[in-house]
């Protein structure tokens, strides 16, 4: 399952005599060390994800050149979203807000452009588990690092706690984490992107026009707004929870 | 007459007895996440000034408890779409 549900021939179901169509398809594949690498929906979706991320934030930095002194409504709009994560990461992290504060709302920021992606007909690079898992073990690497600098070798007692037996239990907890944080994004980004599809695929003409709109909006607006806020919210509470005991 | 069913079918259909199984796990977090969901509710019937944070805990809350659902989800999309078992034939 490693590439997300890249095409399994004979596992599918739903044949292709069908449209119903939310796959990752390979564009192009090319042999790297005996290895046959391919370029493929996920990786052109995440690259049109971040330059609307670049554009935007280039938009953003020209506008509030343009005059700093007079704000005007882009400046003032930016203003407001950046003051409103601040708060929200300085509500979690306290006083470790200062370190983390740009990695989450870069983090927030990409996932949910990500999720919202799925409006302008993209397949979300999100419904890939290789996006979310590289996600949640950055989020990994961070909890255990600030866990150590916290620490030291205090972190092996952590292990022992509160038995000695209990080590193999902790250690499974440790990595069930990026685990359980990967698979709820893609399981929830997945299946909007199965349903949508399943929609335009199976259902006569008239049944598209209009009605997707509303899923458009549970699925896409409801659901990935949620899921941003939880995985940052989550990355935020776990470090914050290692920097300080 | 059972000599008629095909190893690939029969894995086929056996695996989609078990995704439908699968996705049972989604009264878990239905029950849970509408638990949470009402005790939301009465703490903003008794402090509503504080229904902001009462609406992210909530949400946090109930974000955690979709996880297991969303595993059997994730279970019974790889039977039908991904299936490792057709691999063994």
């Amino acid at each position: 399952m490693g590439n997300g549900f890249a095409a399994a021939p004979g596992a599918m179901l739903l044949d292709s005599s069908n449209e119903v169509d939310f796959f990752i398809h390979s564009y192009y594949e090319f042999e790297l060390f005996g290895q046959t690498l391919s370029i493929n929906t996920t990786m052109v979706t995440t690259a049109v994800v971040c330059l609307i991320m670049l554009g935007l934030i280039l938009f953003a930095r020209h506008e509030i050149m343009k005059d700093y002194d007079e704000p005007n409504v882009v400046q003032n709009v930016t203003e407001m979203i950046i003051e409103m994560l601040d708060k929200m990461v300085e509500g979690s992290m306290g006083k470790h807000a200062p370190k983390y504060r740009n990695y989450v709302i870069t983090l927030m920021t990409f996932i949910l452009l990500s999720n919202l992606s799925g409006l302008i007909g993209l397949r979300p690079p999100t419904a890939d588990f290789g996006t979310t898992f590289s996600l949640a073990l950055i989020t990994f690497v961070m909890i255990e690092y600030a866990w150590i600098k916290n620490k030291g070798f205090g972190i092996v007692k952590d292990l022992l706690e509160p038995f000695p037996v209990f080590l193999p239990v902790n250690i499974i907890s440790e990595f069930a984490t990026p685990v359980s944080m990967s698979l709820r994004m893609f399981g929830n980004v997945l299946a909007g992107t199965i349903m949508l599809g399943l929609w335009y695929g199976l259902m006569p003409w008239f049944a598209k026009i209009g009605i997707p709109a509303f899923l458009h909006v549970y699925f896409d607006f409801f659901s990935g707004a949620i899921q941003t806020y939880v995985f940052g919210m989550l990355t935020m509470t776990f470090v914050a929870d290692r920097c300080s005991d | 007459m059972m000599s008629q069913i095909t190893n690939e079918g029969l894995i086929l259909a056996c695996s989609a007895i078990g995704a439908g199984l699968a996705l049972i796990a989604g009264v878990g977090p239905g029950i849970g996440q509408g638990i949470a969901a009402g005790h939301g509710a009465s703490a903003v019937g008794r402090n509503p000034g504080a229904k902001g944070d009462i609406m992210s805990t909530m949400l946090l809350g109930q974000a955690v408890a979709e996880t297991t659902g969303l595993y059997g989800l994730v279970i019974g999309l790889i039977l039908l779409y991904a299936n490792p078992l057709l691999g063994k034939l």
